[in-house]
């Protein structure tokens, strides 16, 4: 029996963006299970984010329910879902969202200090290979090594869920399979449930299961058998 | 030290020029308080503990003659506690190489040079010899304007008789901390002074043995002063006693009571404008700021970071934008209230100022100022607290812009691209565009307010000294005079014209008020003595009636064709009914008016006259002094000219500092909005204006739009800076208001002009400055990075 990390009912999400209304979920439906990787892969406009969003407790749905673990997260308040996304929730977003004002340990560490029992910031650095950058500002990084220093703040804090919103979406190919390498063995290692959203079709190899979403809707689950190390990749 | 606490530090580097502008706002609003409040407890406490150590009196009157035995009488008045007769006069000096008439006060001091009451600080030099009858303790600014020491030689004339005296010291009086001759406008050290006697020799030269012609009291602190003041009146009314006052009319008490007023009333308006000023700035600093920020704080939301600590994390940087500016400003606050302390000290005399601030008005100054700067933010905050992280995380809308009025009123085509950009840009933001008009405007009326103390002395010469008060000269006799001495004064050469007048001082009663000052008897074809209405018109004295000023008529409730009760405190002590036929404008002084017969007639005497103007001829002054300060009936001679320029003096050093940093203020807020303005305006607008000049706008165009948009916020605040500047000296002049003086609501418009200038050239300033950036803008870079 899988353990349910996360459990998604009748979910829709509808928003405004300047004076039009966006629906982004139309009713999605399913869980995601402790110690898996899985990739939501669609185009864009799909609902992916808006999904990620709203497992992450950043977003609030319109209608639906979801669940994380035994929690409903859709009822949760403001204070809840902070208590939440602080304890139980690693995110990894697109353009890395660094603080260009913090350098590479200091942005990490700006997680470590609210974390009830966090990795060490330059342990954490160092999972992803960035051991030799502590004092290095975002502006004197790579993109691939701000997206490992993104990385490296999301599991400092040890989360139960990792969250990533195509984390290799601003990155060329090679520095892309960097980042997808560490997100792979920080998943092995630490056993984290990790959620990555693509439109990139190539990634899904890495996944334990793969959700396709369209139009606001889960169009397909696929379990993947045969799951192949990102090293593999080539887009 | 946190991670979030280093961004701050950082954040504040990022932005020093921002920082720098709000510094120097917060800096002018802090300094001009503490400056403000610090004169004013050091002036209260050096004061209160001058009037304690010196024993000042609570009651004062003067009498004609008295015997030395009625003293215990008055001691027995219910609520005294100690009395103090005195003998006191006018004394003339004649100094060596000193043309002018001098004047001076002479007060007698009891034979152990220790009174009970008004006791004189020795500054220098030691207290009379009982046993000598020629030795004098003289006041400082006195010495000081003639340069005496201890031990110098001059001759006064004393009740017509000349004698020569030694200075044996020099003495501060709590009675006379600022000292004006009672007919003169403003104080005039070299020509007036105070000469302390021992009171045997003083009591010979008036034939005053056994005598006394003045009286102060101290009350006991449970008495009440209205009904000693009654007693003590009917005591002294066979002694020819002139009507007892208290402390609060005391002249010197009354003047630095006018002066603190005055410094009250700065330190709230003043302040006032600047804590809104940089609350503002500090509010689009901050907007801005959480604006560029806003996916930095989804991110810490994110990873659980709660609204209070983001709040919490900005309402630090707040602190510590406004921190150089409050510990500065309370630095430099203390440095300008010890400039103006020791402008202050240079006309009131105390021995030392005691220079004063207490904690708790820096702590509460520091709280108010914090707490109105986070107030500023606060809007700020909020929204940045309430947006859910994945909203804070998409990118912010197109701003929504519309076609402007002026695009739909006035022919659209005639407008430039750029010049629409202008205005709809003015018109999305409608708050912020009339905050910063606000803001800029606000500069501009602190500059004409400081302008306006220049135009208004100016004006109160000119009706005072030179359309109302004709005379070159003005004789005050000794006591009231025959009408013949007019004739006498008309024969001395080079006098061209002489007017007499009379001076009788009079407690005016209508209902329930009563106000204590004087009717001048002016003659009926004067020519000298001017009394002018609202307009600067002539007002006519009839040979019936009384005319007030319209201060006075104020005070007393009274109107036109209403009676007004006159209490001669002089003379006869008759007490009338007086119709008021008219009212005259007057910025000095509380009086009023009446036809010098009429008067005459009232009082039921005859044609006494207290005093003579005179129109003299320059070529014979010299001559014409020597005679005036001879003749034995003559107890002042005010010249108008020096009346005039010693009214400039006493104002010029104050409104010159005043004006200073007035001036630095207005450029601060001028410079500080503008500057903050433009820096925002370029921040937020960096990726348009870098799309602009990839499609080939040069940048002159660039800057027009950017500039522009400040430019025109300027020149419509200016116009609105005239008007609040109108109403803020509106504001200042009824504020200030009292029976000393009105501060007549005159701005020239060089006042405006210039005001309008030093906005301007702040805004050129910060403009360019700004503009400089634009000239630096990187195109490639910024179109790579999404904003």
């Amino acid at each position: 029996m899988k353990e349910t990390v996360f459990k998604v009912v009748n979910l829709t999400k509808i928003y405004l963006m300047g004076e039009v209304e966006v629906h982004a979920l139309r009713g999605a439906n399913l869980e995601i299970y402790a110690k898996e990787l899985v990739v939501l892969l669609g185009p864009s406009g799909s609902g992916k984010s808006t999904l990620l969003n709203i497992l992450g407790g950043l977003d609030t749905a319109t209608s639906g329910q979801v669940y994380y673990r035994k929690t409903e997260l859709t009822t949760a308040g403001e204070r809840e879902l902070t208590e939440y996304r602080r304890a139980h929730v690693g995110f990894v977003f697109q353009f890395y969202n660094l603080i260009p004002s913090l350098t590479a340990e200091e942005n990490v560490s700006v997680v470590t200090e609210i974390s009830e029992n966090p990795m060490k910031p330059a342990d954490a650095l160092k999972l992803v290979g960035l051991g030799e950058r502590l004092d290095h500002f975002p502006a004197q990084l790579s993109g691939g090594e701000q997206q490992r220093v993104a990385i490296a703040r999301a599991i400092a804090k040890n989360p139960a869920v990792l969250l990533c919103d195509e984390p290799t979406g601003a990155l060329d190919s090679e520095t892309g399979i960097v980042v997808l390498d560490v997100l792979d063995r920080i998943n092995r290692e630490l056993g984290t449930a990790t959620v990555i959203i693509t439109h990139n079709s190539d990634i899904a190899g890495m996944a334990n299961r793969v959700i396709h979403l369209n139009n606001g809707m889960i169009t397909e689950v696929i379990e993947n058998k045969n799951k192949k190390p990102p090293s593999e990749f080539r887009w | 030290m946190y991670s979030l606490d280093k961004k701050i530090l950082r954040d504040i580097r990022h932005m020093k020029g921002q920082v720098l502008a709000i510094t120097l706002v917060i800096v002018s609003g802090m300094a001009a308080y503490i400056m403000f409040i610090s004169t004013i407890d050091s002036l209260s406490i050096t004061r209160d503990s001058f009037y304690r150590d010196q024993k000042f009196a609570d009651v004062f009157v003067s009498l004609k003659r008295a015997p030395e035995s009625l003293k215990a009488k008055i001691r027995k008045i219910p609520g005294v506690s100690v009395v103090e007769t005195r003998v006191c006069g006018y004394a003339k000096i004649d100094i060596d190489n000193f043309d002018e008439p001098v004047t001076a006060r002479i007060v007698s001091l009891p034979e152990d040079g220790r009174p009970l009451l008004n006791r004189p600080h020795i500054r220098n030099g030691s207290l009379l010899d009982p046993n000598k009858d020629n030795e004098v303790l003289i006041n400082e600014t006195f010495a000081i304007a003639h340069g005496f020491k201890v031990g110098d030689h001059f001759s006064a004339i004393i009740n017509g008789r000349k004698k020569e005296f030694i200075i044996k010291g020099i003495a501060l009086s709590p009675e006379f901390v600022l000292l004006m001759r009672p007919d003169a406008t403003s104080p005039d050290f070299k020509r007036y002074g105070v000469l302390w006697m021992n009171r045997s020799a003083l009591a010979k030269s008036y034939n005053m043995d056994g005598a006394f012609n003045d009286v102060i009291l101290s009350l006991s602190h449970d008495a009440k002063p209205n009904e000693v003041l009654e007693n003590l009146d009917n005591i002294l009314s066979e002694y020819g006693g002139l009507g007892a006052y208290l402390r609060k009319d005391q002249i010197s008490h009354r003047l630095l009571s006018g002066e603190f007023k005055q410094l009250k009333r700065s330190s709230e308006i003043f302040p006032t404008i600047f804590i809104f000023v940089a609350a503002f700035l500090l509010n689009i600093v901050m907007s801005r700021t959480i604006a560029m920020q806003r996916e930095q704080i989804a991110i810490l939301k994110a990873f659980g970071y709660t609204n209070a600590a983001i709040g919490f994390h900005f309402a630090k940087l707040v602190v510590l934008i406004t921190a150089p500016g409050l510990i500065l400003g309370v630095a430099a606050g203390i440095w300008l209230g010890h400039v103006l302390g020791d402008i202050y000290t240079a006309v009131y005399r105390f021995p030392r100022l005691i220079f004063t601030l207490y904690p708790h008005v820096v702590i509460e100054a520091l709280m108010i100022s914090v707490a109105s700067a986070l107030a500023g933010t606060f809007h700020s905050l909020q929204k940045a607290a309430r947006e859910a992280p994945a909203q804070a995380m998409r990118p912010e809308p197109p701003a929504q812009y519309r076609i402007s009025l002026l695009e739909k009123t006035i022919a659209r085509h005639l407008l430039s691209q750029p010049t629409r950009i202008i205005i709809r840009n003015i018109g999305r933001r409608p708050i912020r565009t009339t905050l910063a008009i606000i803001g800029i405007a606000v500069a501009c009326a602190t500059m004409i307010a400081s302008g306006f103390f220049k135009d208004s002395v100016d004006f109160i010469i000119n009706v005072q000294f030179v359309r109302s008060q004709k005379e070159d000269i003005r004789i005050t006799f000794v006591e009231p005079t025959s009408y013949r001495a007019l004739y006498e004064m008309k024969r001395l050469e080079g006098v061209r014209h002489a007017e007499a007048f009379r001076r009788v001082p009079v407690r005016f009663i209508h209902a329930q008020r009563s106000y204590r000052t004087a009717i001048d008897g002016i003659e009926e074809d004067n020519r000298l003595y001017r009394l002018l209405d609202e307009n600067l018109k002539d007002v006519f004295i009839p040979s019936t009636g009384i005319v007030l000023n319209d201060y006075l008529s104020k005070l007393l409730r009274i109107n036109v064709g209403d009676l007004v009760t006159v209490e001669f405190l002089e003379g006869s002590k008759e007490i009338r009914e007086v119709p008021v036929v008219a009212t005259a404008k007057l910025f000095l002084g509380v009086m009023g008016y009446m036809d010098l017969t009429a008067l005459n007639r009232l009082m039921r005497e005859g044609n006494a006259i207290s005093g003579i103007n005179l129109l003299t001829d320059s070529l014979y002054t010299r001559q014409l002094y020597r005679n005036l300060v001879d003749m034995p009936r003559v107890a002042g001679v005010v010249i108008r000219r020096n009346d005039i320029r010693n009214f400039y003096d006493i104002q010029a050093r104050g409104m010159l500092f005043f004006t200073f940093i007035a001036t630095l203020m207005a450029c601060a807020i001028a410079f500080g909005v503008v500057y903050n303005s433009a820096r925002i305006a370029f921040s937020e607008r960096r990726w348009e204006l870098s799309s602009l000049r990839v499609i080939g706008y040069t940048r002159g165009e660039i800057s027009y739009i950017l500039l522009g948009e400040l430019g025109m916020i300027t020149v419509i605040a200016i116009p609105v800076g005239f008007l609040v500047g109108y109403w803020l000296c509106a504001y200042i002049a009824h504020a200030l208001a009292s029976d000393l003086f009105r501060v007549p609501l005159y701005i020239e418009m060089k006042t405006y002009a210039v005001a309008a200038a030093v906005v301007l050239a702040s805004a050129s300033v910060s403009g360019l400055i700004v503009r400089r950036r634009v000239d630096t803008l990187d195109l490639v870079e910024v179109l790579k990075t999404r904003e």
